[in-house]
């Protein structure tokens, strides 16, 4: 695994604290999507948050980017709160800082506009090029950078492949120098070969460039190898945080153990062995609202009540 | 091993589709067997002809579809009591009507990757698991509604009969493959195709989906194809794996085979590009390139641009089927007596080194 590139006594990138999102459906319903969320990522970090579809992982990525305006909690920026309104100026400097990778990588390209326009778009709106040939040799050099021929700028979005297009959706995110990129599910739509060789390039991008990324994923394997650390999100609450050690060799949660326990792996005799461990909130007798952060490390902590962590702390040592 | 019961036999499957850019051949020559009570997995990426080459045997192919050689031969037993009997079948030439009397639904029962796309949002569920056995099996409506209850129990949803009013929307993604699954066994089937079942939904709620696949094929002696990108799922559930690769079939072996004695670069690329929760690398290992076009007339191995290990030969005529044991064979050149000798790559060879020891020590 990389180094740590992270400094913990550096300043957060972005830092969000006690976020809430709740999303009112009817007078008498509201769903509950992210309940008191706090993390924070460092620059040229990469933080993984993983969760069940449901939990709020997504939620929280679209909040982040400004997509939704968080009921409670505050989201900062480069030390800067952004989770209100803005003046027009530090909101410009958002949208170039701040990029987004989508899950589905035709549904995101415009398919009437050609690619070297899509990758554009972004400095087309920042005015971020002085004459049109810098323009198209910024473009060019980005589509070289994530591994495709410069020609293809010219071409529209239907003649890629879903790697391909996927690595369109990084270009045009990386186009900007953002210094941090949230990823939401931008691998789950790829075969498995082809996103060893997306989860590659973000890998070598952030080596090069020092991003950060906000990644979102609900598979554990694929995270493991780009994170630094690892948040783990049930029913949206962060249930455990820790770097991707803590949390892939001492995992705490009952859920957490349940995630793992679950990755599927390249050996039929095992497979056949292994039972997966059945975790079930409303069975569990658990209360995540009753709980609050217990440390186990220095970047390691789980949500639970004074009981259950002593309990599963003794489970856990045996 | 108990004599075995062949139930299904694909051989020299050819499948092509016509397109605005020219005729694709998408399954090249595929040949296959399914026994009784075994589950099969094929595996390969997007494009491998995987999909197409279960949906033919369903006949659902898209229309622009066209069948090129090869026959698909089904045996299944008809009638009750004396005038039981075994009879054969070839699905590529059975009519469409022959086919929707005795095989669709009946007999071979299909599960695909998105419940939500599978079953009829405007329709209670109830309705949608007793249709198949109103039509197939002429049971009365109190009939069917009993047998249904039992099928929401068997795939593991609690309350069938208050339940089977509900609609599609009101589940859960996993509860809603769990209905499919429910769907597909109202018939009571002896071959379940599963189009990848579970890659639309989360990791615990495919492991669970997984198992109860497992535990219902063991109690009904089921058949099972397994078709999916995903070689963790094949190793939790297979007993034979094909490994697809551009319309053919590339590899084919018991699942220890397979895994610990790969012989086809493709397969080693593939189990490659897993990532190793015990090995912490720089990168993960991928495939060079991407899968051929198949609408060009493929010469030589259809692997050859992306394989480290090509021959010269392979960019000339096509690896002849080596067969390594009864069960598992591979087609590369390199198998052959005059090639050079190759060895696994080094952090695969580790790696299941490490997963034999690990298996002996348990």
């Amino acid at each position: 695994m990389m180094e740590k590139t992270c400094d913990i006594k550096r300043q957060p990138l972005l830092q969000v604290e006690h976020l809430r999102q709740y999303f009112p459906i009817s007078r008498r319903h509201v769903v509950r999507a992210v309940e008191d969320v706090s993390f924070s990522v460092y620059p040229g970090e990469t933080y993984g948050l993983v969760g069940e579809s449901g939990s709020g992982k997504s939620t929280i990525g679209r909040t982040v980017i400004r997509l939704y305006r968080p009921t409670a909690g505050r989201i900062l920026f480069d030390g800067k709160d952004i989770s209100g309104a803005m003046d027009a100026l530090t909101e410009n400097d958002l949208r170039v800082q701040m990029q987004m990778i989508f899950q589905d990588p035709m549904a995101c390209l415009n398919p009437r506009k050609k690619v070297g326009d899509i990758v554009a778009q972004g400095l087309d709106i920042h005015h971020m090029y002085a004459s049109a040939g810098e323009r198209a040799e910024k473009v060019a050099r980005i589509l070289r950078k994530v591994g495709l021929a410069p020609e293809y700028a010219s071409r529209f979005p239907h003649q890629f492949s879903g790697g391909q297009r996927q690595r369109i959706g990084i270009a045009r995110a990386l186009v900007m120098q953002p210094k941090l990129i949230i990823a939401d599910e931008c691998i789950s739509a790829l075969d498995v070969s082809v996103q060893a060789q997306v989860i590659n390039l973000m890998k070598e991008i952030q080596q090069e460039t020092g991003n950060a990324y906000l990644f979102i994923a609900h598979d554990l394997s694929m995270v493991r190898y780009l994170s630094h650390r690892i948040g783990v999100l049930h029913m949206g609450y962060l249930v455990e945080s820790g770097t991707a050690e803590e949390i892939f060799e001492q995992p705490v949660h009952p859920y957490t153990r349940s995630l793992l326990s679950a990755i599927p792996q390249p050996d039929p005799r095992a497979e056949r062995r292994r039972r997966v461990l059945q975790y079930d909130y409303q069975t569990s007798g658990m209360d995540y609202q009753q709980g609050h952060c217990h440390k186990i490390g220095a970047n390691h902590w789980v949500l639970a009540t004074q009981e259950e962590y002593e309990m599963w702390m003794r489970q856990c040592s045996v | 091993m108990a004599k075995r019961e062949k139930i299904l036999e694909i051989r020299n499957l050819s499948i092509s589709f016509a397109t605005g850019e020219g005729i694709l051949h998408a399954v090249r020559g595929v040949n296959l067997d399914v026994h009784r009570g075994e589950t099969v997995a094929i595996v390969g990426e997007s494009g491998s002809g995987k999909s197409v080459t279960a949906r033919a045997a369903m006949g659902i192919l898209a229309p622009n579809s066209h069948v090129d050689s090869g026959t698909m031969k089904f045996w299944y037993e008809e009638g009750t009591g004396d005038t039981r009997c075994r009879r054969e079948a070839d699905l590529l030439r059975m009519s469409e009507r022959e086919r929707r009397r005795a095989v669709n639904g009946r007999r071979i029962a299909m599960v695909f990757q998105d419940p939500m796309t599978s079953l009829d949002p405007t329709m209670a569920i109830g309705e949608q698991l007793m249709e198949g056995m109103r039509w197939h099996n002429r049971l009365s409506k109190a009939q069917a509604r009993r047998k249904a209850v039992q099928l929401l129990e068997l795939v593991g949803i609690p309350e069938g009969e208050r339940r089977l009013k509900q609609y599609p929307h009101q589940f859960s993604g996993g509860q809603r493959q769990r209905i499919v699954i429910a769907m597909a066994l109202a018939c009571d089937p002896e071959l379940l195709i599963c189009d990848e079942p579970t890659t639309a939904l989360d990791v615990t709620i495919q492991a669970r989906i997984l198992e109860l696949i497992a535990r219902l094929q063991k109690k009904l002696n089921l058949s099972v194809i397994y078709i999916t990108h995903d070689l963790g799922v094949v190793a939790k559930v297979a007993d034979f794996v094909h490994v697809m690769y551009a319309g053919k079939i590339v590899e084919s072996g018991t699942a220890e085979e397979i895994f610990y004695d790969p012989r086809h670069p493709y397969t080693w690329g593939l189990l490659s590009a897993i990532p190793d929760l015990h090995e912490k690398g720089e990168r993960l290992y991928t495939i060079p390139g991407t899968p051929p076009n198949l609408l060009h007339e493929i010469l030589g191995d259809a692997f050859a641009p992306r394989n480290r290990y090509a021959l010269k030969i392979d960019y000339r005529r096509e690896p002849p089927m080596v067969r390594l044991s009864d069960t598992h064979s591979a087609a590369t050149w390199l198998l052959d007596e005059r090639a050079p000798h190759v060895e696994l790559p080094a952090a695969l060879r580790a790696r299941i080194a490490r997963m034999k020891q690990e298996g002996n020590v348990l």
